[in-house]
């Protein structure tokens, strides 16, 4: 929008500046000298080639590979019969099946992991199969919502011409849907990828030592065997094959793309014969099933203990004791105050700095731009090489940072920055500058001006953008995990730590854990997407990285 | 519709004043370091106001400082717990505890602090992870402990002084006696024994990276079958259906069918745990459950020191120098099932009667464990876990 620009920049060009300096220092000191920090311990130390030559580090390589590749198919095939009646159906919950699907999205990775760790059978857990199902069910919005969007807009008259020339429904979709949607697709499988490939939280609760992504060694090295340059090495290798990747995958939509006349409002439709009711509705009950089960179970398993039903882990939740005076050195209740206290700093930070941002990238005219692509560059790289690097960063003086209390709400403002920036810069760019205008004729200075108009716009988008904040530092497990100090543990840190714990009692704790995060989450999200559409924030205008997946 | 964003708003600032509350009473309580004197040797004159409002308490403490210890050591209720306040009473200094998961994840943590430290005093760092401990530099240099009664072979690990060896005993797979007899089972009697079918998805041990009883039995069996030929002895236990947990707590009190009603009657755990069977035992008995196999044991030997960047070296020091004292080292067999490396300590009965010292534990040279540690580690989780 032009004219937004146009009105939202007038403004004094120091005003402009004055914004823009926090959110450029903190982009500066907390992301990009510890992103170079990273580099040059990678490239200077000797376990460049140490790790490189270690046949381990290939292994991992090729698992996490293969893996995000199986999790990506298999989203994409168990994805499309949803996405399909999403787009082309009217039925009874349908809008309930979206935001079902776009809960399950936005949820954790622990809680996730903890979910399906409650779900299957023991034989399964721990194996590369639980780690597949649960990044299936964890991005079935990602297809539902990219694919099924741009489903719902193809020309419905092709695809019924094509009927009626008796082609069966799947000639249909091979030869017509298919190839149109094909853009959609490879969009979103690269998310997915992305996703997937940088799987953390669910591989730390539900894989095992065979089924190490490279973000999860990232962590093993760094935080267990004390091979920081390895670490280093291991992080730079996993940002080379994501570089690939984005590349790849924006050549590829550039070419598949084809010109298609997108319809604007086409009706759904209702379901006409009994087949076509009957497809529906297993689809739909069949995808609710699959996202709802695995929440349902680990909300189950907290009730559970080794001689049946049982309060026990609710009631008990403020002391895990291994027996009388051995604790495990963590309690859960006060995880739940850190997470919220974090969330709460977090929170502020990123919406302090983001609505300063904002401003300035709406005010500014290129600068802004390149400050808008600046703050982006958190969400395009993992959380954990957000964390390890600020944990090699900031530990000499006079910057040694690592016992400050703010260290760790400034990670997660980090990673929650450009979803605040992001809620917030497409509003004020829609302010329609009449309004300013108006002031102006009235006497109002620009400032002024600016300050009357532009500004009581601002509170809507910052209330999503710090409910969504919010949501995000409460589930941050990435950068966490390196940056989080005993005895002040947050929920995923006291999750993990509960769940990979063998008795039942501090199991179904982590399972209490897990469903408090779960819910807490939800609520965020849900309350900030009464008036914003989230899913599409996290994946459509990021087209990146989200959280620590 | 108008309600929904005064709702998420609520929530939101709500969130921040809940924060801005509770941050506020956290750095109200947090003593400013610069503000103390650093002579432990010199108590405090009592403010007659403050002793007035805490007459309940024994002593109010003028400092405080953190002990960063392993998760099986006790956090409270016991008497190891009332030594500590001991502690405090004769000097005013307060002592915190701070669980840091096991030792190996424990100097994980430390190794990246150094200079900035989680706690001012660690404990259990043992020998087997000594070597990256002082090649890390997590203790503070020049604190010379020069304690009396400790015996030389244990003062050899640390020639520049850095810790001080606190205790020691041996780290041996125990069994339940229990389900042997009742399943008419013979018991193994060495390490190899261990791979045999019979013994199939009984054992559980630790996690040699993040576990030092873990990392002992790995060195039990590169001690039994050497550099080269303990890698065929691990793919064998694997086989053979070896569980691997991370840390010793959560075997024996999680899987160990014992003491953690999990399903393995095979733990790697203490020489000393039966004793600690009998003592802990409700109701009383006066055989142990449990036994142990001398042929598996590892001597273990566990350091306590001052970590580096601590803001209270005096205060730690004092403390280092406590823990060696016999009024401490008296406290620990009962406690933690190990044996005082001050040799002036007598042992209680029921340690005596029930623990079992192996005529010759294994060691390793303490060289050829630093050299080795990371390669061993990395290639057992491979082996193992892979």
């Amino acid at each position: 929008m032009n004219n937004g620009e146009r009105a939202a920049n007038r403004l004094p060009r120091r005003v402009v500046a004055a914004l823009a300096v926090g959110p450029i220092a903190g982009l500066a000191v907390f992301y990009l000298w510890p992103f170079a920090t990273l580099l040059v311990r990678a490239i200077n130390s000797s376990a460049l080639t140490h790790t490189l030559s270690r046949g381990a580090t290939w292994d991992v390589a090729w698992f996490t590979l293969w893996q995000a590749v199986v999790s990506t198919v298999a989203t994409m095939l168990v994805g499309l019969a949803p996405a399909y009646i999403v787009a082309r159906f009217e039925f009874p919950g349908r809008q309930l099946l979206v935001g079902v699907l776009t809960a399950i999205f936005v949820l954790p990775t622990v809680v996730m992991g903890a979910a399906f760790l409650a779900l299957l059978p023991d034989s399964l857990d721990r194996t590369v199969w639980a780690v597949i199902a649960a990044h299936v069910v964890f991005n079935l919005a990602v297809i539902v919502r990219t694919v099924g969007a741009f489903w719902e807009h193809l020309p419905i008259d092709m695809e019924s011409a094509a009927a009626t020339l008796g082609a069966s429904r799947w000639r249909v979709f091979v030869d017509i849907s298919f190839p149109l949607l094909r853009p959609s697709l490879s969009a979103a499988g690269a998310i997915i990828f992305l996703f997937t490939f940088t799987s953390f939280g669910v591989i730390r609760i539900l894989g095992s030592a065979g089924t190490r992504t490279l973000e999860v060694e990232v962590w093993r090295r760094a935080t267990q065997l004390g091979d920081i340059g390895g670490a280093a090495v291991l992080s730079v290798l996993q940002l080379g094959v994501l570089a690939v990747v984005v590349g790849w995958s924006t050549r590829a939509q550039r070419r598949h793309a084809r010109a298609v006349e997108l319809r604007p409002d086409q009706d759904r439709r209702q379901a006409k014969s009994k087949g076509e009711r009957r497809f529906v509705a297993s689809v739909a009950i069949g995808t609710a099933g699959l996202c709802i089960a695995p929440l349902a179970a680990m909300a189950i398993r907290s009730f559970r203990s080794s001689s049946g039903w049982s309060t026990a882990a609710w009631t008990t939740l403020g002391k895990a004791e291994v027996r009388p005076g051995i604790r495990l050195g963590l309690d859960p209740v006060e995880a739940l105050a850190n997470s919220i206290q974090n969330a709460a700093w977090a929170t502020s930070f990123a919406v302090v700095l983001g609505a300063a941002a904002s401003l300035a990238i709406a005010a500014a005219g290129r600068g802004g731009r390149l400050l808008d692509v600046g703050l982006m560059l958190p969400i395009g790289t993992s959380a954990v090489t957000i964390g390890f690097g600020m944990l090699i960063t900031f530990d000499t003086p006079p910057v040694d940072w690592r016992g400050e209390w703010w260290l760790v709400p400034v990670g997660h403002a980090l990673v929650a920055l450009p979803f605040v920036v992001r809620s917030t810069v497409g509003v004020l760019r829609s302010v329609d500058p009449s309004l300013q205008d108006a002031a102006a004729t009235l006497g109002a200075s620009p400032t002024r001006a600016w300050c009357d108009v532009v500004v009581p716009f601002l509170w809507r988008p910052l209330a999503v953008g710090a409910a969504l904040a919010a949501a995000i530092s409460l589930g941050e497990f990435g950068a966490t995990s390196f940056l989080s100090r005993s005895g002040s543990e947050t929920l995923p840190i006291a999750i993990d730590e509960l769940l990979g714990r063998t008795g039942t009692l501090l199991q179904a704790q982590g399972y209490a854990l897990a469903t408090i995060l779960a819910v807490a989450t939800v609520s965020l999200v849900a309350g900030a997407s009464c008036f914003h559409d989230v899913a599409g924030l996290v994946h459509r205008r990021t087209g990146g990285q989200t959280v620590d997946r | 519709m108008r309600t929904r964003p005064i709702i998420a708003s609520a929530l939101a600032f709500g969130l921040i004043a809940a924060a801005c509350a509770s941050d506020s009473s956290n750095s109200a309580d947090a003593p400013t370091a610069s503000e103390l004197p650093t002579t432990e040797s010199a108590p405090p004159a009592a403010d007659p106001t403050d002793s007035e409002l805490t007459t309940d308490q024994p002593v109010e403490p003028f400092t405080t400082i953190t002990l960063v210890t392993y998760d099986s050591f006790p956090q409270a209720d016991t008497s190891i717990n009332a030594a500590l306040d001991a502690f405090t009473e004769q000097t005013s200094i307060g002592v915190e505890l701070l669980v840091a998961g096991d030792t190996g994840t424990m100097l994980s943590k430390a190794a990246l602090t150094v200079g900035n430290p989680e706690g001012d005093v660690m404990w259990g760092i043992d020998n087997t992870f000594l070597s990256r401990a002082l090649n890390d530099g997590i203790f503070e240099q020049g604190v010379l402990f020069d304690p009396e009664n400790v015996p030389a072979e244990f003062l050899a690990l640390v020639p520049n002084g850095e810790a001080l060896p606190v205790d020691f005993g041996d780290v041996c797979v125990n069994y339940d006696i229990g389900y042997f007899v009742e399943n008419e089972l013979d018991l193994p009697t060495s390490l190899q024994d261990l791979a045999a079918p019979a013994y199939r998805d009984l054992l559980v041990v630790q996690n040699p990276a993040t576990s030092s009883p873990g990392l002992a039995f790995l060195l039990a069996s590169i001690d039994e079958f050497g550099a080269e030929g303990w890698q065929a002895y691990w793919q064998q236990l694997k086989d053979n259906g070896v569980q691997v947990v991370d840390g010793w707590t959560d075997a024996y009190y999680g899987s160990f069918t014992w003491a953690g009603g999990g399903d393995r009657p095979l733990v790697v755990s203490y020489g000393s745990s039966p004793p600690a069977e009998v003592i802990f035992a409700d109701p009383a008995r006066d055989d142990a459950p449990t036994g142990v196999i001398e042929s598996t044991c590892f001597r273990q030997i566990e350091f306590a020191g001052v970590l580096a960047g601590t803001d209270q070296p005096d205060e730690a020091a004092a403390l280092v120098r406590f823990l060696g004292s016999e009024q401490f080292q008296a406290e620990l067999a009962l406690n933690l099932f190990v044996y005082p490396a001050n040799s002036a300590v007598a042992l209680p009965q029921e340690f005596d009667d029930f623990a079992v010292v192996p005529e010759t534990s294994r060691t390793l040279d303490p060289d050829l464990i630093d050299e080795n540690r990371s390669d061993w580690i990395d290639e057992w989780s491979t082996l193992v876990l892979g």
